[in-house]
């Protein structure tokens, strides 16, 4: 086999693999929507996860060294500017623009 | 009402920027053409998966192993779809394109955009899940063409999807008010970096979800 061959059918496998995941809660509980216990799991998963992928996001970096301070520091930035205006886009651009000064510098 | 749907997504834009272009490098070094990472951004379209593989293909791994671990590693998007059951519509191409490009990203936006109550849902959701797939692609062919010519200073950008998701706890917990599923969260991320270090994002949305579904059943007794 090429290795183009090779890389194509990889992109098939991995293909099928994801989208497999994504689209299976939407087969197999087709109909079931509005169970009582899927309306809760709907309710309270986004909470969830979004919580989740923060710490996920967060759990490699080394709080004692510098990257682990910038990242407190834009972080905290992030939070307060977002309580104090409310604007998810300047809160976002604010403390990633402050992270990026602070990693470049 | 479509400007602030494009709008949110800009931080996913910058996210994927940074990412895209790394990943584009990665597989470029492996010595393929530039348009095989285009078509796997496309038809991938998996982040992790797709920075994993460009590892397994180095290390020659076969296409058995390449399709388990990325159904394991994207697996934790079960549980995305299984609570956009009732936002998703009837069953058409649309639907299926929605459940297609469910990533961490979209799955976030478009949770907390349907918070908002005065909303109709497919189109936004089609329109966020659309852009953030050609971000994607995009990002990916950009790091593809160019790689390391590339000469933007572009460290510390990803901080964007850090930032965003920081903000969109802050966004659910003000629709919520509830501390349940925050300390479901916070208490399975703990236990999954203990026991499942290398799988901790599937084994603790998997963990929270187990939880937050027996919390259901012994809430259901008591009432």
């Amino acid at each position: 086999m090429t290795n183009t061959a090779h890389i194509l059918m990889v992109i098939l496998v991995m293909t099928i693999a994801t989208f497999a995941t994504r689209i299976m809660p939407f087969v197999f509980f087709h109909g079931h929507s509005n169970h009582p216990t899927i309306s809760y799991i709907a309710k309270y998963t986004p909470p969830m996860i979004m919580s989740i992928l923060v710490i996920y996001v967060l759990k490699d970096v080394n709080f004692s060294d510098d990257i682990g301070l910038y990242t407190v520091i834009s972080v905290a930035v992030t939070i307060a500017i977002h309580l104090w205006r409310n604007n998810p886009l300047l809160s976002i651009f604010t403390g990633t623009f402050l992270y990026m000064f602070l990693v470049q510098m | 009402m479509t400007q602030g749907i494009v709008k949110s997504t800009f931080p996913v834009l910058f996210g994927y920027i940074p990412l895209g272009i790394a990943f584009g490098m990665l597989f470029q070094d492996l010595g393929y053409p530039w348009y095989l990472a285009t078509l796997m951004a496309f038809f991938v379209y998996a982040g992790t998966a797709q920075f994993m593989v460009v590892g397994l293909l180095a290390a020659g791994v076969g296409l058995t192993e390449i399709a388990i671990s990325t159904f394991l590693i994207n697996s934790r998007h079960i549980f995305y779809g299984l609570s956009m059951l009732n936002s998703y519509g009837e069953w058409g191409l649309k639907k299926i394109y929605l459940a297609f490009g469910l990533t961490d990203e979209t799955y976030s936006l478009v949770t907390t955009i349907s918070l908002k109550d005065d909303f109709k849902k497919e189109q936004p959701f089609f329109t966020i899940t659309a852009l953030n797939h050609s971000y994607w692609v995009i990002s990916c062919t950009i790091g593809a063409v160019i790689g390391s010519s590339f000469s933007i200073n572009t460290q510390g950008m990803e901080f964007t999807l850090t930032a965003l998701f920081v903000v969109l706890v802050i966004e659910q917990w003000k629709k919520i008010k509830e501390p349940l599923p925050f300390m479901i969260a916070a208490f399975s991320s703990i236990v999954a970096l203990y026991l499942f270090a290398d799988q901790m994002l599937l084994g603790s949305i998997a963990l929270s979800v187990i939880l937050l579904t027996i919390n259901n059943l012994l809430r259901g007794q008591h009432d």
